[in-house]
């Protein structure tokens, strides 16, 4: 079958992705590996929330919270004496997974403005927590001395190869939300998506699936938090911010919700024009200190006029429905 | 003789202070085509809902192939071979026809704890999806997304999904409701094919349809059923010619 449009843009963005270290190595502009790094690690995290969200219809308000659980998982061994990168990203990625199943639990059994609330009266407790553990810096957060090793592997402390990493990634997990949505799972969560009733008349019950979905967009988003920390360096709850989780959400819908493509595009794109609004000085001043106020703006189009984001703009694969 | 398919014993259903249900009895035998017909707000769609498992029931019992499943959860009424249509055409309308049906067919096939193999390349799905699709005539139109369907086809492919998980029960919500009338003479005279091998309880308006499709006619008026016979005999009841038949007799 020949690859559609969207399908190929994303090939060709993950390729220029690939040759970001070269090409900020020729031009002499480190800067500029360090944010591309961030933008792939949000959009880890913006695809988790994809899963649940542009495919699975729960709209999560509260995903930041496995940011969170991640990154505290390394800062906090790492606090310890515990480096070993290996257990620290389990712990982060299997810490997540049971607390998304605590959350999900409750949450996916209301619906609509009940879900979003829950969801994020869930993040706000844990996002307390981090403020109010002293030991980990309370609010001011700590420095992680020491990122995660991977003794004989690699070496996280090398920008180049950590930037590696985390494309690598950042490409199987798109693979993998791929993968999952158009399987048999995929399908059930789209379907309790589009028409419950019609879902349960058939057959379905969607809670195990929609939890199932639920707790591995949280343990997707936990190896996000992971890499978050080691990119920063600094463990603080700010990760667990209901800004952030706005953030990802705001990626999710401007790179187009329920697409392969978009999580990436959404981060690119949000995190890029953050970085030219906010770091040109050169801009007029109204529009340098009223960035997000445009932001604002960029989104409400987005929802008005191009409901598939960014992704939307280019032609998917053929069957409708399809990421 | 064996136990009828379907008994429904003193069912009851409540909004408020309005009985919806008031206190059915009701049985459909294997193989028989059993309509329900009744004024507008008799109660008719609220029954369904109950067999369904749409809506839980307040008090009463619904036996189903022998079982009590008046407590059973929706989904798990279907897994039993209860499949249902909606008044309102109720589809997956950014899904193909055929996704649509393929997704029924899933639903019977094992539980859906598979992550990787992708569902559309799946012949166990697709194959039987395809065939129930040609049964009702829509074959030609699989690959397109339902929301782009006539209505009424979209009204056939609801029909499509129900027989696609294999029902021993048929509940059919006004299959015919909002069709002009070439589009409704083709449904009436596919579900007459498959009257004698489907056993179907029929919510039906057009009387045409009621009287060339149904073994027995049960007339519900204020969510009780004030007749059940043979259509010659609801025909001729001079209850339900006041009731209901009145204004057309
Ligand atoms: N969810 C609900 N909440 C409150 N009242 C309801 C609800 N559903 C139905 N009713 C009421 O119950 C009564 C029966 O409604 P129902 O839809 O079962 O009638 P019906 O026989 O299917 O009518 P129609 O021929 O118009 O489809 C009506 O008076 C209706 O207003
Ligand atoms: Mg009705």
């Amino acid at each position: 079958m020949k690859p559609s449009p969207r399908t190929l843009v994303l090939f060709a963005v993950l390729a220029l992705l690939a040759a970001v270290p070269t090409l900020a190595a020729a031009f002499n502009q480190p800067f500029y590996l360090d944010l591309f790094r961030r933008i792939m690690i949000f959009a880890i995290a913006a695809a988790s929330l994809n899963l649940i969200l542009g495919y699975g219809g729960m709209v999560s308000f509260g995903h930041a919270a496995y940011l969170g659980i991640g990154a505290y998982a390394v800062g906090v061994l790492a606090h310890h004496g515990i480096h070993n990168g290996w257990l620290q990203w389990a712990v982060a990625i299997g810490g997540s997974a049971l607390v998304a199943l605590v959350i999900g639990a409750v949450s996916i059994r209301t619906s609509g403005i009940y879900f979003i609330m829950i969801t994020l009266a869930f993040t706000q407790m844990l996002y307390y927590m981090g403020i109010s553990i002293e030991e980990y810096g309370g609010d001011d957060g700590i420095r992680v001395a020491k990122l995660s090793q991977f003794e004989g592997l690699i070496d996280l402390a090398n920008p180049t190869a950590f930037y590696y990493v985390v494309l690598a990634l950042l490409a199987v997990v798109l693979l993998l939300v791929h993968r999952l949505v158009n399987s048999r799972f995929g399908m059930v969560i789209r379907a309790a998506k589009s028409n419950d009733a019609r879902t349960r008349a058939i057959g379905f019950s969607p809670y195990p699936y929609r939890l199932a979905a639920f707790v591995i967009a949280g343990a997707i988003c936990g190896l996000a938090g992971a890499l978050l920390v080691n990119q920063t360096a600094y463990l603080t709850p700010e990760f667990m911010n209901w800004t952030r989780s706005g953030e990802l959400m705001f990626m999710v819908i401007l790179g187009g919700i329920g697409t392969t493509a978009g999580p990436l595009f959404g981060a690119a794109a949000l995190l890029l024009l953050e970085d030219l609004l906010q770091g040109w000085s050169l801009l007029p001043k109204l529009v340098h200190n009223f960035w997000q106020f445009y932001l604002g703006i960029v989104l409400v189009l987005v929802v008005l006029f191009a409901k598939r984001g960014l992704a939307g703009l280019l032609r998917g694969s053929k069957d409708g429905a399809d990421g | 003789m064996a136990e009828p398919m379907l008994v429904v014993e003193n069912l009851r259903k409540s909004f408020g202070a309005l009985a919806a249900t008031d206190g059915v009895n009701l049985e459909v035998r294997e193989g028989e085509t059993h309509a329900i017909i009744g004024p507008n707000g008799a109660g008719k769609t609220t029954l369904i809902s109950q067999l369904s498992g749409t809506l839980r029931t307040d008090e009463g019992s619904i036996r189903f192939a022998g079982e009590d499943i008046t407590e059973l959860p929706a989904p798990e009424r279907s897994r039993k071979g209860l499949a249902r249509s909606f008044q309102i055409t109720s589809i997956y309308r950014e899904f193909t026809a055929l996704d649509n049906v393929a997704l029924a067919v899933q639903a019977h096939a094992g539980h859906s704890f598979r992550f990787w193999r992708p569902a559309r390349a799946d012949a166990a799905l697709r194959d039987p999806a395809r065939a129930v699709l040609e049964e009702v005539g829509l074959g030609a139109r699989a690959e397109l997304v339902a929301a782009n369907l006539a209505h009424g086809e979209q009204r056939q492919l609801e029909i499509a999904m129900a027989l696609a998980t294999r029902p021993r029960l048929l509940l059919l919500d006004e299959p015919v409701a909002g069709m002009g009338t070439d589009e409704s003479l083709r449904m009436v005279e596919f579900l007459a094919t498959l009257k004698g091998s489907k056993t179907m309880l029929l919510v039906e308006h057009d009387m045409d349809a009621v009287f060339t499709l149904a073994d027995r006619i049960s007339v519900l008026v204020y969510g009780r059923i004030i007749a059940t016979g043979r259509p010659e005999e609801i025909r001729a009841n001079p209850e339900v010619r006041a009731a209901y038949l009145g204004e057309e007799a």
